[in-house]
């Protein structure tokens, strides 16, 4: 390992989409490539909070999927504690988990299915394992009686803080956070925060946070990064932001650095194939 | 070394059984469905009995017609059959699902070969496939009379052992489709299906199909399985007898399974690259 957690060196990535051109026939569609990401340089070292802020097509997520063997960038290079996320990619992964802004789960099983099928991917599901998840579940508040219940049954909450112990559960070196405290109610989302501050203070961890929350990003980011356009306009500590930039909170800097807000509501890029409005 | 290589070894078959014991609490939590699909195995291989009953009675083969063999000729091409859809079936479902629950991206990230992702499904999908059809053949036994007093049923399970082989193989390149396209690509799995029926052999000899087919048909792993275990139930051929069938099955197998997992292996990098592992796209 070396000390950098994250090293990403002119990495860049764009998405093939087919679009139907202004006033073009219903049937003409044409190819676009839509830029995800630009040039982008990056070191992260290991442990502490890097939150990345941006609004919905900024790139934020891109970079998550790259560093979780995802995605593969078209040029630059990628990597995790020294290991290149495309040749090394399953060294990368022993390292690695992630908590997206959709609880991913099979509906119809329960947490503990789902956990013990996520254990055992990564070596776990031994004897013992009932009881850690027990463990992880009770401190981020999930009632125990939800454990051996299908997933479909859970609040949206509930199931966020099933993806979350299931982040837990396989001891992650670099823990990437895509969003998780979206759509949580307050309660769930401080539960959730303050889950990531035991965290942090029982074991070093890099946690790579992207959120559109300011009051999140303030409270729990060592480093903050603001992107836009799939580019990095700002980097620091969320107090040299503020400083550097004349605003009193991280929503002023990021306006005054793009003129919007963070709620803009540019769609995420898409790969070909998906729909196109 | 030595240590890690066993330590990575056992890591490897946890996950196996990862993967077989998640599709076993699928199983568990739609049971309801199971039954129905039970259900539907038997009507159809029960169909296939009663039509050799209605070939004897409307007149077949003009007085030589012999029912029973009839019925067992079919019923063998439609246990067989109901056996290797029901496999195809499961290892497409088992990507389309996780596509649609979004649980493939996680399956993706955990530090395993993919040979054993693969072999997981699979293996879970044959067992599955096996007992399933047992149960159906049962049903039939009972329904039908059927009399195996001549056959040499070590030799059909051998057969049937064999099999397991291509057909992993075969299962493989059916899930690559749900990577390909997870709209569209567990329905295009009953295409691969329907032709291999047309040219296989499951309901008649290859000897009736056009050329072309036939060429088809002797490429399929099917047709030999099939060969095999006719040969072994109707007319009792021993282990020795159905040596060259098991063969070119564990070799077909041998060839199948690396080029069906390169191919998945290929989907998956075309899937990352192009961004197409989010369960939008």
């Amino acid at each position: 390992m070396t000390n950098a957690a994250i090293e990403l060196q002119g990495v860049t990535k764009s998405f093939r989409r087919r679009e139907r051109g202004p006033g073009a026939s219903w049937w003409r569609r044409d190819w676009k490539d839509k830029v995800a990401l630009h040039e982008l340089d990056l070191t992260v070292g290991v442990g502490g909070v890097t939150g990345i802020l941006g609004p919905n097509g900024s790139g934020k997520s891109t970079v998550i999927r790259i560093l979780a063997t995802l995605l593969t960038p078209d040029a630059g290079s990628a990597k995790v504690f020294g290991w290149d996320v495309v040749t090394e990619a399953r060294e990368v992964r022993r390292h690695v988990n992630r908590v997206s802004v959709e609880a991913s789960f099979f509906k119809e099983l329960s947490p503990w299915e789902n956990m013990i099928y996520a254990a055992r991917l990564y070596g776990g599901g031994t004897s013992g394992t009932r009881e850690h998840v027990v463990a992880i579940l009770e401190r981020l508040g999930l009632p125990l009686d939800a454990m051996d219940e299908p997933m479909k049954q859970l609040s949206r909450g509930q199931q966020q803080k099933v993806a979350i112990a299931r982040s837990f559960l396989t001891a992650p070196s670099l823990l990437l956070m895509d969003e998780p405290t979206t759509g949580l109610d307050p309660r769930s989302k401080k539960e959730v925060q303050a889950m990531l501050e035991i965290l942090r203070a029982e074991r070093e961890v890099t946690v790579l946070l992207c959120t559109h929350d300011m009051d999140e990003a303030a409270a729990l980011c060592d480093r903050v990064l603001m992107m836009d356009g799939g580019r990095v306009l700002a980097d620091g500590t969320p107090a040299e932001l503020c400083r550097r930039h004349g605003g009193a909170t991280l929503e002023d800097v990021f306006m005054h650095l793009t003129g919007k807000t963070l709620e803009a509501k540019d769609a995420e890029p898409q790969p070909y194939g998906a729909p196109v409005a | 070394m030595g240590q890690l290589n066993v330590q990575a070894r056992r890591g490897e078959l946890n996950a196996l059984f990862g993967f077989a014991e998640r599709s076993m609490h699928s199983v568990r939590r739609y049971w309801v469905w199971e039954v129905v699909w039970l259900f539907y195995s038997m009507v159809s291989v029960l169909s296939i009995g009663f039509l050799a009953s209605g070939l004897g009675t409307i007149g077949a083969g003009s007085g030589s017609f012999d029912l029973h063999r009839t019925q067992l000729y079919l019923l063998i091409g439609s246990l067989l059959w109901g056996y290797l859809s029901l496999v195809f079936m499961e290892a497409a479902f088992a990507i389309a699902w996780e596509r649609w629950e979004g649980t493939i991206e996680y399956t993706f990230m955990a530090p395993i070969r993919r040979i054993t992702h693969l072999m997981g499904i699979c293996l879970f999908a044959i067992g599955y496939g096996l007992i399933r059809t047992f149960v159906v053949l049962l049903a039939a036994i009972a329904m039908f009379k059927l009399d195996f007093s001549h056959a040499d049923i070590a030799a059909a399970i051998a057969v049937l052992a064999a099999s397991t082989l291509p057909l992993i193989g075969l299962a493989i390149f059916t899930s690559v489709l749900p990577m390909v396209s997870p709209q569209k690509g567990e329905q295009m799995s009953f295409a691969v299906q329907g032709f291999l029926l047309l040219v296989s052999g499951v309901y008649y000899p290859l000897t009736v199909l056009p050329l072309p087919l036939q060429v088809a048909g002797y490429a399929s792993p099917l047709t030999y399985s099939l060969d095999g275990m006719r040969r072994s139930l109707l007319n009792g051929a021993s282990l020795v007898d159905v040596v060259p069938a098991i063969v070119t099955l564990l070799a077909m197998g041998a060839a199948m399974i690396p080029a069906a997992v390169w191919v998945f292996s290929w989907a998956e990098r075309r899937a990352k690259r192009l961004g197409l592992l989010k369960r939008s796209g």
